[in-house]
């Protein structure tokens, strides 16, 4: 009989290796599924994790593309596991996402066609005003009246998505678009765009502020004593009070940070990649970040790097689309694969396997 | 000067070279590709655009390689994915979105070597860019026909996705020739403010019907309006919408319009194999098969049906356009003289109601 | 400004309108009792709505084609429970994963599917009483699932207040090391929790590709999932008020469709955002009374279990 005891530490030999068993594990069982849908496993496989990496064909465009898709994802991922640290539940970034998006390109078009420095750095700060503002509803909801974040923050990305096919068809459609919805597009007016800062890398504004996010999580959640009143408030809420940590300020800080971390990666997008304010701008960024974050263990290094995995698959999964004629849902249900067995194997870290008796029924 | 705007210039001088015509040699074997926004299992805009691609391969074999790629999110997604397709060495490639009208272009800026077909769009920036388009409008007024004389309490119904100029198009169409065969007809259109909830376009179509509406245009691709009509037991009638919905026949679903890209796509891609391919900004209709009215079921009495196919084929034969004056706007001013067709411009930027309708656009 | 709308056509739109919502949230109201947190729905719904249109299609039968869902369902949430209960994984992202597999894996089902209609669901025969003015349409006239979704909030209900078992499983969700204590198999009961919970999101999710609309088509629950999840929440964790959550989203939802329908004079952006506003203001309001409605999350949602002793 199996049985699981818990390690008193988590192994760093496992930490390393689980997502590599997992994505050992992803390859045997997505190889099946693409062997029943009639496809060469192998070839699949390889063109998903191989080429948009070493494809001369395609790598050197592909490569610098997957920090441009994992930039947005990592942005919002970093904001939201500082607040699930401390047990606050924000998961409508995707409506903060938007809704920064809608206010620094807002800013943008008001200025229209000047041109001057300074227009750019004031989208940045209206895009995460914009965020910001849309995740404070909730939290002041929270800690004024008590009302569950979680539903709040979810039922605010619905109505973000109303604002933004109003806005897309009123107050920011393209006046020169002859009736058509959608605003002008951002990376035509120098002034406003977000542009690739050095041609052929895929850095724009927005990969910027995801590593420097990075960075900051890391140290604050290290070093300072804020990271450690998060830290605590989540895993002993009780122990925190005593400890002087405020849960109201907790709860408008976190909600915060996450909330203008998702602006700004809206604004990033919304001035650069994506260029202009669409009714279907929002692609889901919002939703797969809180799977990023826990990928990630909630740990800014591992949200990095679960970020990146995350980006691969997604172009990969393009690129085995039309090179291989794979279904779009195909690759979905891979992708579900592939976090299914990194959450399952994550087990290995924490856990010792032991064969033997049971001590007592579990 | 970034490298976009560079190279963008690098291929208008090209253009320029060439006159237009980027490369004029025939091939023996050519690479189509197609780019959907929704899955091709949406049974609508998507699945039809496939069905094209379908005929494209039917249509030359071994002579074309066909490939896709479905669920393409408009935006930054789209970008990428159009430069990887032609970095695998597309011939052509059809982006059958409205949204994708920046992304292709700037791609077409990249590849000028390469032809690139948006649907729905008005940007031509690059010499191998063009654009195509469905005259649906044509069809509404089928329908409209149909419903003007087919309804018994005075009042039609049309659920709209989102007020855009292709919507607001068809809703004229529609209403003003059911108004021309039955001036006491009142429109009342619903927006669901979604491309796709099946669940909420039966709601809306359910609530018209206990307005006392009983006949059903929609601009949303299911077949829940429909369903939702066939609860009233021949009370309600609608119409199929993209794709046939023949499992309605012959009532509820008493006509349809049928989304049919195969005769464009084929000829687009046969001109990329002889080489003769040039940039052009189509806007076809009934008459050349992009727009099909499916049948018209026995459930419309026989004098109808023989109208409104007598309308059908007046439109095919170019002798009557559905928008001719004269037309008022809803605020009273003219648009049309008397006798005057519609410009296409003014179509494809419609942004307000003809004379009668009540409702207000909404914004 | 309700001119021309017949309250009793608009309460009977609701109930129907309400079913796949009511269904999944029940469901999911019993998951999150148990303590754990499947943010699923979404996922289980449409494999729920695909199995159950095959099954209906393949056997004829819509009955049958509800039970197919509800296994199709539950078979996903047997992944989630595995991942969960046995893996120890995380749940939110499990959650998150199964939505996203369950969307994929649904539309590769769902290929040879598309665009077929499915054997009718009938309203129940009620005779002379489905003719009676009002009544007849709000109570008399619907067809047997939803009855069986007011019937589900009723049980879950009553088993959770005042059974045995109901005790046990709240037991597990308020405080799972003293249940284990107790005795109690505390992963059985949450396992079989989860299958429950993902067999009634089926259920749900096939109300929506046999009833609702009827058809597949990829996608098709539309984020009704989401909804769901929602009411939960809204609802306290408490059955009656899951439903009275549900009628109030899918009234105001219906509602805005027929002021639409009606030529109300009130602008439609606004009206298709009102369901959301208007469930957050409510919320805000019986949050923000005195003492009764403090929010009772079960005090172990979402935490991992693992008898250590």
């Amino acid at each position: 009989m199996l049985r699981l005891e818990k390690r008193p530490s988590p192994s760093r030999f496992w930490q390393g290796m689980t997502p590599v068993l997992a994505v050992v594990l992803t390859m045997i069982a997505g190889g099946v599924m693409f062997a029943a849908l009639g496809k060469d496993p192998v070839e699949a496989i390889r063109t998903i994790f191989w080429d948009p990496l070493f494809n001369a064909q395609f790598a050197s465009y592909s490569r610098p593309q997957l920090l441009v898709k994992a930039g947005p994802l990592i942005l919002i991922a970093i904001g939201l596991s500082l607040g699930f640290r401390a047990g606050i539940w924000n998961i409508g970034a995707e409506g903060q996402y938007i809704m920064g998006a809608l206010a620094g390109a807002g800013v943008g078009l008001a200025f229209y066609p000047a041109q001057h420095w300074g227009i750019f750095p004031l989208m940045v700060l209206a895009g995460a005003l914009g965020g910001w503002v849309w995740a404070m509803i909730p939290a002041i909801l929270k800690t004024r009246f008590n009302t569950n974040e979680i539903l709040v923050s979810l039922l605010m990305v619905y109505i973000a998505q109303n604002i933004l096919s109003s806005m897309s068809l009123g107050l920011l459609r393209n006046p020169e678009g002859g009736g058509f919805p959608g605003s002008r597009n951002l990376s035509q007016y120098p002034s406003a765009s977000n542009p690739e800062l050095i041609a052929g890398t895929g850095m724009h504004w927005g990969v910027i502020a995801a590593f420097m996010a990075v960075i900051a999580a890391h140290i604050l959640l290290q070093r300072h004593i804020l990271g450690f009143h998060i830290k605590l408030a989540g895993q002993a809420p009780r122990a925190a009070r005593f400890a002087g940590v405020n849960p109201t300020g907790l709860v408008l800080l976190c909600m915060g940070i996450s909330g203008a971390l998702a602006g700004l990666a809206g604004l990033f997008e919304v001035a650069g990649p994506a260029g202009q304010i669409s009714i279907d701008f929002n692609v889901g960024y919002g939703f797969t970040a809180i799977i990023v974050a826990f990928l990630g263990r909630l740990n800014p290094i591992g949200i990095l790097l679960a970020g990146l995995l995350m980006a691969l698959t997604y172009i990969g999964g393009e690129l085995a689309q039309f090179m291989l004629g794979l279904p779009a849902a195909a690759i979905q249900a891979f992708q579900g694969m592939l976090l299914f067995f990194l959450l399952a194997v994550d087990l290995l870290s924490n856990y010792r396997v032991r064969l033997g008796a049971k001590v007592e029924a579990a | 000067m970034n490298r976009r705007t560079l190279l963008a210039t690098a291929a208008l001088g090209l253009g320029l070279a060439f006159g237009g015509v980027a490369n004029a040699q025939a091939m023996d074997k050519a690479k189509a590709c197609f780019v959907y926004v929704g899955p091709i299992g949406d049974l609508g805009w998507s699945y039809q655009h496939h069905q094209g691609a379908l005929a494209v391969q039917e249509a030359y074999g071994d002579k074309v390689e066909v490939t896709w790629q479905e669920n393409v999110p408009e935006g930054a997604d789209a970008e990428r994915v159009l430069t990887q397709m032609a970095l695998s060495g597309c011939n052509i490639i059809f982006t059958t979105s409205f949204g994708y009208m920046d992304a292709t272009n700037a791609v077409a800026a990249k590849f000028p070597n390469m032809k690139f077909e948006h649907a729905t769009g008005y940007k031509r920036e690059q010499p191998n860019v063009a654009t195509y388009n469905a005259r649906f409008y044509e069809g509404r007024a089928i329908q409209g026909h149909i419903a003007g004389k087919m309804t018994k309490s005075n009042k039609i119904g049309y659920i709209g996705s989102f007020p855009i100029p292709e919507v607001i198009m068809g809703i004229n169409s529609y209403y003003l020739h059911a108004k021309k065969v039955n001036p006491a007809v009142e429109l009342t259109v619903v927006w669901a403010f979604t491309w796709f909830d099946p669940a909420k376009e039966a709601d809306a179509a359910k609530a018209m019907i206990e307005q006392g509406v009983d006949v059903i245009a929609s601009h949303t691709d299911s077949t829940a309006p429909l369903a939702e009509a066939a609860k009233a037991n021949g009370a309600v009638i609608g119409f199929g919408q993209a794709s046939d919905m023949a499992d309605y026949k012959p009532s509820p679903r008493v006509s349809s319009i049928i989304d049919n890209w195969a005769p464009y796509y084929v000829k687009r891609v046969g001109e990329v194999l002889d080489g003769t391919w040039t940039q052009t900004d189509v806007w076809a209709g009934i008459k050349d098969g992009e727009v099909e009215i499916g049948e018209i079921t026995d459930a419309v009495p026989a004098e109808v049906k023989a109208e409104a196919e007598a309308m059908r084929d007046a439109i095919a034969a170019g002798t009557y356009h559905p928008f001719t004056g004269p037309i008022k706007k809803q605020d009273g001013s003219d648009w049309l003289a008397e006798g005057a067709v519609a410009p296409d411009g003014d179509l494809l930027g419609m942004g307000f109601y003809v004379e009668g309708i009540t409702a207000d656009i909404p914004k | 400004m309700f001119g021309g709308i017949d309250p009793g056509l608009l309460i009977a739109s609701l109930m129907v309108a309400s079913v796949p919502i009511i269904l999944a949230a029940i469901g999911e109201l019993v998951v999150e009792r148990a303590g754990v947190l499947n943010l699923g729905v979404e996922g289980m719904m449409i494999m729920g709505a695909v199995c159950g249109f095959i099954a209906s299609v393949q056997t004829g039968s819509a009955v049958l084609g509800f039970v197919g869902g509800a296994l199709g369902g539950a078979a996903l949430a047997l992944i989630f429970a595995v991942l969960t209960q046995f893996l120890l994984a995380n749940q939110v992202a499990s959650g998150l994963a199964l939505t996203l597999f369950g969307l994929g894996l649904s539309s590769l089902l769902g290929q040879g599917f598309v665009g077929i209609r499915p054997p009718a669901t009938e309203a129940l025969p009620f005779g002379p009483l489905a003719e009676s003015p009002f009544f007849g349409r709000v109570i008399f006239g619907h067809d047997w699932v939803v009855y069986l979704s007011i019937a589900s909030v009723a049980v879950a209900w009553w088993v959770l207040k005042s059974t045995r078992l109901g005790l046990i499983l709240r037991a597990v969700g308020e405080n799972h090391d003293a249940a284990h204590a107790l005795g109690y198999k505390v992963r059985r009961i949450r396992v079989l929790a989860i299958l429950f919970g993902g067999a009634m999101a089926g259920l749900g999710g096939a109300y929506v590709s046999l009833v609702r609309v009827p058809q597949w088509t990829d996608g098709i629950t539309a984020g009704a999932g989401w909804i769901a999840l929602a009411i939960v929440v809204f609802a306290a964790w408490r059955p009656w008020r899951a439903l009275i959550g549900a009628y109030l989203f899918g009234g105001i939802s219906v509602l805005q469709l027929n002021l639409q329908a009606a030529g109300a004079r009130i602008p439609v952006e606004y009206l298709s955002m009102s369901p959301y506003l208007i469930t957050i203001v409510v919320l805000v309001i019986m949050s923000s009374g005195k003492g009764k409605a403090a929010l009772n999350a079960p005090a172990n949602l979402g935490q991992t279990f693992h008898a250590s002793r």
